[in-house]
């Protein structure tokens, strides 16, 4: 498993109920529900991958998140999970609210467009970056609303939300990000993972 | 009909209607064995037209089961390692009580004097089946279309004897179109002059040109325009050139006029008549005020709801109301809907994204 879901599954609890938004093969929902014995629920958008996840014995219902996390009541879990898909959504705030409606807690990471390497590509090269993280280029990416880090700390100040634990990693190391190092976080990490609330 | 296996429930049962019956037939046919600690059996519930011969030749008509690309050994629903149970729905026409069953006291055939039966009355029929082979939980329920709402009806009924519930390409309320498409077919039973009221088993002429128009369209809302067109086109039937008449020139023509004839030998007008009512009736959302989650809220079971891209008939919309309504109550629920073109038949053949999903999730649920 890779070490976002690592950190993800550490930040976890023991016996609560998670929602993994965008759960793919249900790699997580798998370690989590074994691990941890969490009650976990998956949503995703692609028929593959749910048959996957049913090959699997894994509870997943396939939907989008910006029409059907609608169905799900108040607080009724208490992480919902969203990896590095926020900027795919046409309205990434609506899903931000909707995922801290549905959860108590809700764990968002982002792939930081504000790594070093990417900013040196479109310094550099002068054309848009394509990276690990980032494999697509313009044309095809799936991802509409890219942002660093740093955007994501002052998101949070504009739609007021929460940011209770932020998490910088790159390749497998981890540290953890506060007013004092976004600086160098924001140009040192790949991936922000942020635990969020109300 | 000595090929039927038969219960003779004794026990009474109070009908929607608020009619009491007693001492009535459900024929049933089961495959696999049932294991020691009998928690391996399934529970399938037939559509419409279908009967308790899922799988295999069915002895009547000498076709295969309605259910054969799912049900078997080593298939979806795998008879090596579950004991699968299908009865005849009380109104149908396969050994159950129905209207064409001969009333042993009067000597009469019932027909129109069968009472008004619902989904429920239905499914409360069947759970004799549970008890009569000792059965306290059921491993699933299982069933599409009509059997999709039976399935629901079970889990809503009996939260405690099932422990996964897939209902497949239904709905928890039928609609108004459908409600239409079956009043269409009723109407064109009712409108053959053979039906005579309802009473046409002693006279031996039955009422099969209405059947057979009602069995028509209710064919075509069995299938997408994009498989039908795939399949039939405007291909010509057995002829190279319009014949300026109303024969079948087309192939689709003649593709209905023979599902129309074939349905007839095998299935009663006025089972249809009762069965599709059952349908229009079944509103399990307004059996629980309007509020569809109430119906589940005593729930523990593992619920797999199944829709097709292009079933026009239960569409995946009426499909997630029901995953809505579980979810809303935090109820364990998994949901798919199946790229097919082959409509809301889709279910019953051979499609194999939905085959594998339902063998999976009663596989990985068997642990």
């Amino acid at each position: 498993m890779k070490q976002e879901f690592n950190i993800i599954a550490n930040n976890i609890e023991k016996g609560t109920r998670v929602l993994d938004v965008g759960c793919g093969d249900g790699v997580l929902i798998e370690y989590l529900k074994k691990e941890k014995n969490i009650d976990v629920r998956g949503l995703e958008i692609s028929k593959d991958k749910v048959q996957k996840c049913i090959s699997k014995g894994l509870t997943v219902i396939e939907g989008n998140a910006e029409i059907d996390l609608k169905q799900f009541p108040n607080n009724s879990f208490d992480y919902v999970v969203l990896s590095q898909t926020l900027q795919a959504f046409i309205n990434p705030e609506l899903v931000i609210k909707e995922l801290l409606r549905v959860g108590k807690r809700a764990i968002v990471t982002i792939p930081n467009f504000g790594f070093w390497k990417i900013r040196l590509h479109l310094l550099i090269k002068g054309t848009m970056p394509v990276t690990k993280t980032l494999p697509d280029e313009w044309y095809n990416t799936p991802n509409l609303h890219m942002c660093t880090i740093k955007d994501f700390v002052k998101f949070s100040n504009k739609i007021n939300f929460k940011i209770f634990k932020s998490i910088a990693m790159n390749e497998k190391k981890t540290s953890l990000i506060n007013n004092k190092n976004l600086f160098t976080k924001n140009l040192f990490s790949e991936l922000g993972i942020f635990l969020i609330e109300k | 009909m000595d090929k039927l296996k038969t219960l003779l429930v004794k026990k009474p049962l109070e009908l929607d209607c608020g009619k009491i019956i007693k001492d009535f037939p459900i024929a049933y046919e089961t495959y696999g064995k049932l294991n020691e600690k009998k928690d391996n059996a399934i529970l399938v519930f037939h559509a419409l037209t279908g009967d308790q011969f899922v799988t295999g030749i069915n002895p009547i008509t000498k076709k295969d089961g309605w259910w054969s690309f799912a049900v078997g050994p080593g298939k979806a629903i795998d008879t090596n390692k579950f004991f699968i149970i299908c009865a005849n729905v009380i109104g149908g026409c396969m050994g159950s009580y129905g209207p064409s069953y001969k009333d042993s006291n009067t000597n009469k055939v019932l027909g129109i004097n069968f009472p008004i039966i619902t989904i429920n009355d239905m499914v409360n029929a069947q759970y004799n089946l549970l008890e009569f082979f000792k059965i306290e939980k059921l491993f699933s329920v299982v069933g599409g279309s009509m059997g999709g709402m039976q399935v629901l009806q079970f889990a809503s009924n009996f939260p405690d004897r099932v422990k996964t519930v897939i209902p497949i390409a239904c709905t928890s309320s039928h609609s108004a179109q459908n409600i239409a498409f079956n009043e269409l077919g009723r109407q064109a039973i009712t409108a053959d002059n053979n039906w005579n009221n309802g009473d046409y088993y002693t006279k031996n002429i039955n009422p099969n040109k209405g059947l057979a128009v009602a069995r028509m369209a209710a064919h075509i809302t069995y299938l997408s325009k994009k498989g039908l067109q795939e399949k039939f086109g405007r291909k010509l039937q057995e002829r190279d050139n319009l014949k300026f008449g109303f024969d079948a020139d087309f192939q689709i023509e003649s593709y209905l006029r023979y599902q129309g004839s074939v349905f007839v030998d095998r299935f009663d007008a006025n089972s249809y008549l009762y069965i599709t009512r059952a349908m229009d009736y079944f509103d399990l959302t307004k059996q629980f005020d309007g509020n569809l989650s109430k119906a589940f809220l005593n729930t523990k079971a593992k619920f797999f709801v199944i829709s097709f891209t292009s079933d026009w008939l239960y569409p995946t919309q009426e499909n997630k109301e029901i995953v809505i309504a579980l979810n809303s109550i935090g109820a364990d629920v998994g949901f798919v809907e199946i790229n097919s073109d082959k409509g809301h038949d889709s279910f019953l053949l051979d499609v194999p994204d939905f085959l594998n999903a339902l063998k999976n999730f009663l596989e990985k649920s068997n642990n």
